[in-house]
């Protein structure tokens, strides 16, 4: 058997999975989370066997093609159903499939007691699927499908528990944040369409240098604006954090390691395009920047350890989307951090879910403490996900990291000092939220109280089937990164897809990793001197403005409040007002007009047969009339 | 007539008999619109369509010629004649106009529409007839078969089918399905014995002595006509002739000659008056 | 004599016919005033055969005589089941589609 043709079973696992536990009903609640797991486990098998065969092959010959049918046969507009298998999308089916994997086995006990467990499995096996098809796509139509697949499966996820109004809402907000994005995905698709005459990757790439930059320009920023959608990158960032409200399974997989990449995946898919538009790129570099900042602010100053983790999962993509603004300088580098984060921050929302799995579901940080005798599996899990994720020397999160601050240096002029000490800065900022989550939870004393009940939590450590995976996503955390960068193994792996080009630093990679060492230090000194030295107080104190507005997302719902929905009710308001007067006055004055002719006009109608006779003599005599003139003339 | 006569000059007797003819058939046309009397339209029409049939004889269609005498003169136009008859054959339609405006916009109408046409065919080159002599040189019937079955040999075909569909719509419009077995004359008595009303016959039409048509109606003992004497048919149509003003009238003529006669003095009109209320 | 003289009496008998059919109230009347605008048809077709010197104008004329014969058969019995219906042969008292 080819290998070619397993690429198809790839999604078909998942695929299989989904329909048969959504179809399936009741008979299958008792094992429908096995179904899940092992479909999904296949689909990590069938990766893993592609993976072994790409690697027997010679660099240039690793892009696999499966034509499976032609979807829509029309002359001049013409998309097949064709995967492309080559060293990108198999790094992210791997990572899909495994991080997948691993938090379905995890969701078994964590969803232990809830009785729609067989529709969460569903969910997730429909999500993977659709994910798959996204990065396996080889057309840009294909791919918009897979995009708006997971865009549902997100959506269905997150409102998983809807009987919560609160997550209900959340689910709609991802939802039509998500719209103005793939709205974006969409037009883009279209310009494509418009110029290059067709949306398949090769030869749109092809073509990408013959065109001219403007269009190249308004395909790159429209990308960017999906990317922006799916990513929760600013501006269409606000979604995210409600976006907790799902199980946190959930927040692991789909919130934090893989739905969320997509716009990462999507610009460096995208390369070629953005490479002939530096305009673009830069554009996406500034949005990089600007929301690795804003996410690490909003993270430090929230109470809700999965809205910090969530606002930590937003700056570090957008670390990912500086660097594949970057161009072939960053790419590599964005697509390891990714991989990298997928599995410090799974783990690290597997752990925020062990500890509320033991806590009653209590998410306040301030009502934690002490846990690390409790609960110790999760304690050094979750620990070494933080250490990987603050980028401690050694550890997966320093490689990739310390590599994207290098190569926005790398940029060189002076975009590259801003883009290079944002970067440090975020590192710092990361530092201290991180380390503010890690005190705050795990050291300390202990905080918790009675709830309304009188049940007091009982802090356990969680069974083997969540511990499990959290392990394996911390030995990922602590040991990808080194795997990955020590002889530039992942750089040799993707160069073919991406290129790589080294820039020209301005200041040496030991001078950059030294800067990197000394912000972490003060982040996590700061936060040391904060948290660790004297009490956390249980009710949160009022605190300073920047604290009050991070707390607020940032002010960011307030206005998307003020200007669009606010905005948007003006509009509507003074567009009702021209439809009454004007539109209606038109349309009503027209039908009286109308009206009044028509009832002048009506005695004309008598009913005579005879009077519509001279009406039709009359006319023929015209006729007679006109056709003599028209002899004449 | 020769073919001669149908080439493009025309004769002096082609002139002669158009110049009257037509006369005859403008007249008939005429009084075919303006008769009061659907019959007297119906035969001043019959005699436009015999000077016609002189005009396509004269045009070298003695076919048509023949036909429109067999056709219309003889079959539409007595058809014609039948529904007449069956309408009413006295009634005279009243030529005053109901519709405001009608008669002037016809007329308007009509005489744009002719001046158009007849400035048509004045500005139309009209000059050189080649004449049927050619195309009859075989006998027009025999040139007249070899089209219709030849050249138009589908649009005869579907003539025919119209003609049928023709005759069988008429006769679907007019045919009333009887849906129950009529009254036998038994049964037609024993209903009126029952119901109490008109148990003898009717009574006759006509008054005494003085008229005796069937479309007069008999008068009741105060000189009101009574329309129960006069036939449904008639009384639908509203042919029913009132005579009582008449007979009254007759009666008091005869009073006052007997009063004269006898040298009386005339009763007063006073109560002569009186005694007419009386009377109703 | 000029033929076309024939053409100026077919189109006075026309132009009659359809005053007739505009002016006159009984459907009888106003069914042979439509007939005499067909007879006038019929003389023109007449004459445009002699003026061409062929019979295609006859056969036109035939079939317009053949067509009339049907118009009159179907009209007349839509005549007699008006009156049957109305006891009226007006065209005006059929006038239900007045206001």
């Amino acid at each position: 058997m080819n290998a070619e043709n397993l690429i198809a079973l790839l999604i078909a696992a998942p695929l299989l999975g989904a329909a048969v536990l959504l179809v399936g009903g009741r008979r299958l609640d008792g094992v429908g989370h096995w179904i899940g797991t092992l479909l999904s486990t296949t689909s990590f098998v069938f990766g893993v066997i592609l993976f072994a065969d790409l690697l027997g092959k010679n660099p240039e010959h690793r892009t696999l093609m499966q034509h499976l049918y032609t979807w829509v046969p029309v002359a001049g507009f013409q998309a097949d159903v064709t995967f492309r298998l080559d060293q990108l999308s198999m790094t992210f089916v791997l990572l899909i499939t495994g991080v997948g994997s691993l938090i379905h086995l995890y969701s078994v006990g964590y969803m232990e007691h809830d009785e729609r467990r067989r529709r969460f499995f569903g969910y997730l096996n429909l999500f993977l699927a659709a994910m798959l098809l996204l990065v396996l796509a080889d057309n840009y139509l294909l791919l918009y499908v897979g995009w708006e697949g997971v865009g549902l499966a997100s959506y269905l996820l997150i409102g998983f528990w809807q009987h919560k109004p609160s997550a209900a809402t959340a689910a709609k907000k991802a939802f039509i944040v998500n719209r103005v994005g793939d709205m974006g995905l969409s037009i883009a698709i279209m310009l494509m369409f418009a110029t290059f005459g067709t949306f398949a990757f090769g030869p749109v790439f092809a073509h990408a240098t013959g065109a001219s930059e403007g269009k190249l320009t308004a395909i790159g920023l429209m990308l960017l604006l999906a990317a922006c959608g799916k990513s929760a990158q600013v501006p269409l960032q606000s979604w995210l954090g409600d976006a907790m409200e799902g199980p946190t399974p959930v927040s692991a997989l789909i919130h934090a390691a893989t739905m969320v990449t997509a716009g990462v995946y999507l610009i460096v898919r995208s390369g070629a395009i953005f490479n002939a538009a530096p305009d673009a790129q830069l554009v996406v570099t500034v949005v990089g920047a600007v929301t690795l900042l804003f996410g690490a602010i909003v993270g430090c100053a929230k109470d809700d350890i999965k809205k910090a983790l969530a606002g930590s999962t937003m700056s570090q993509i957008g670390y990912m989307i500086l660097a594949a603004g970057l161009g072939p300088i960053g790419y590599v580098f964005a697509i390891m951090h990714l991989v990298t984060h997928g599995f410090f921050k799974a783990g690290l929302f597997l752990g925020a879910g062990s500890v509320m799995h033991g806590m009653n579901d209590e998410v306040d940080m301030r009502k934690y403490g002490g846990l690390r005798t409790y609960m110790p599996v999760t304690f050094i899990t979750f620990g070494l996900g933080y250490l990987a994720i603050i980028g401690f020397p050694g550890l997966s999160g320093f490689f990739s990291k310390d590599k994207i601050i290098e190569a926005a240096f790398a940029k060189g002029g002076t975009e590259g000092w801003i883009l290079g000490t944002c970067a440090l800065v975020g590192a710092a900022i990361t530092a201290f939220y991180m380390t503010r989550v890690m005190l705050m939870t795990f050291f300390g004393e202990k905080r918790w109280q009675p709830d309304e009940h009188g049940h007091e939590p009982h802090p356990h450590e969680s069974p083997k089937v969540m511990t499990i995976p959290m392990i394996v996503l911390a030995v990922g955390s602590v040991f990808a990164g080194g795997f990955f960068s020590i002889g530039d193994r992942f750089l040799h792996w993707l160069e073919p897809i991406t290129g790589h080009s080294e820039g020209n630093s301005p200041l040496s990679a030991a001078a950059v990793t030294g800067a990197t060492m000394v912000c972490l230090i003060i982040g996590v000194g700061i936060a040391y001197l904060q948290y660790g030295r004297r009490p956390v107080p249980a009710v949160a104190p009022r605190g300073s403005l920047l604290t009050r507005a991070a707390r607020r997302d940032l002010l960011q719902d307030d206005f998307n409040h003020v200007v669009l929905v606010r905005g948007g009710e003006h509009l509507t308001r003074s567009l009702v007002y021209v439809d009454h007067t004007l539109v209606d006055g038109v349309v009503n004055g027209t039908a009286a007009g109308f009206g009044g002719l028509s009832g002048r006009l009506r005695k004309l109608q008598n009913g005579y047969a005879r009077s519509y006779a001279v009406s039709m003599f009359g006319g023929a005599a015209l006729l007679v009339a006109a056709t003599l003139l028209m002899r004449a003339v | 007539m020769s073919p001669q006569l149908a080439a493009y000059t025309t004769s002096t007797g082609e002139a002669f008999q158009f110049w009257v003819l037509g006369t005859v058939a403008v007249l008939g046309a005429l009084s075919t619109v303006f008769m009061k009397k659907a019959v007297h339209s119906a035969l001043s029409l019959a005699g436009t369509m015999i000077v016609l049939a002189v005009f396509y004889l004269a045009n070298g269609a003695y076919f048509l010629g023949i036909v429109q005498i067999v056709v219309y003169t003889g079959a539409i136009m007595m058809l014609f004649l039948f529904v007449v008859m069956l309408v009413g054959v006295t009634a005279a339609d009243s030529l005053k106009e109901t519709i405001k405006g009608q008669r002037w916009l016809a007329l308007l109408c009509g005489v744009g529409f002719g001046v158009l046409l007849l400035a048509g065919i004045a500005n139309a080159s009209l000059k050189d007839f080649d004449g049927t002599g050619q195309a009859n040189a075989n006998g027009n019937v025999q040139g007249l078969a070899a089209l219709i079955f030849t050249k138009y040999v589908f649009a005869f075909e579907i003539t025919g089918a119209l003609l049928i569909t023709a005759a069988v719509g008429a006769m679907v419009l007019t045919h009333r399905e009887r849906t129950e077995r009529p009254k036998t004359q038994r049964e037609q008595s024993e209903q009126r014995v029952r119901e109490g009303k008109h148990v003898p016959p009717l009574p006759a039409p006509g008054v005494y002595a003085r008229h005796n048509a069937v479309d007069i109606a008999g008068l009741l003992p105060d000189g009101t006509p009574s329309e129960l004497t006069v036939s449904k048919t008639l009384r639908d149509r509203g042919q029913i002739r009132d005579v009582s003003a008449e007979a009254l009238g007759d009666l008091r003529a005869l009073e006052q000659r007997a009063e004269e006669r006898l040298e009386r003095t005339p009763i007063d009109p006073v109560d002569f008056k009186r005694s007419e209320e009386a009377s109703k | 004599m000029n033929p076309v003289y024939y053409l100026y009496l077919a189109a006075l008998l026309f132009t009659i016919g359809a005053t007739g059919v505009l002016i006159r109230r009984n459907a009888i009347v106003v069914f042979m005033c439509i007939e005499l605008m067909l007879n006038a048809c019929n003389l023109a077709f007449v004459v445009f055969s002699r003026m061409h010197g062929n019979l295609d104008g006859q056969i036109i004329a035939f079939f317009t005589m053949v067509v009339a014969a049907a118009e009159v058969v179907v009209g007349l019995a839509i005549i007699v089941s008006l009156f049957r219906t109305r006891h009226s042969a007006s065209v005006d008292d059929a006038s239900l589609m007045k206001l």
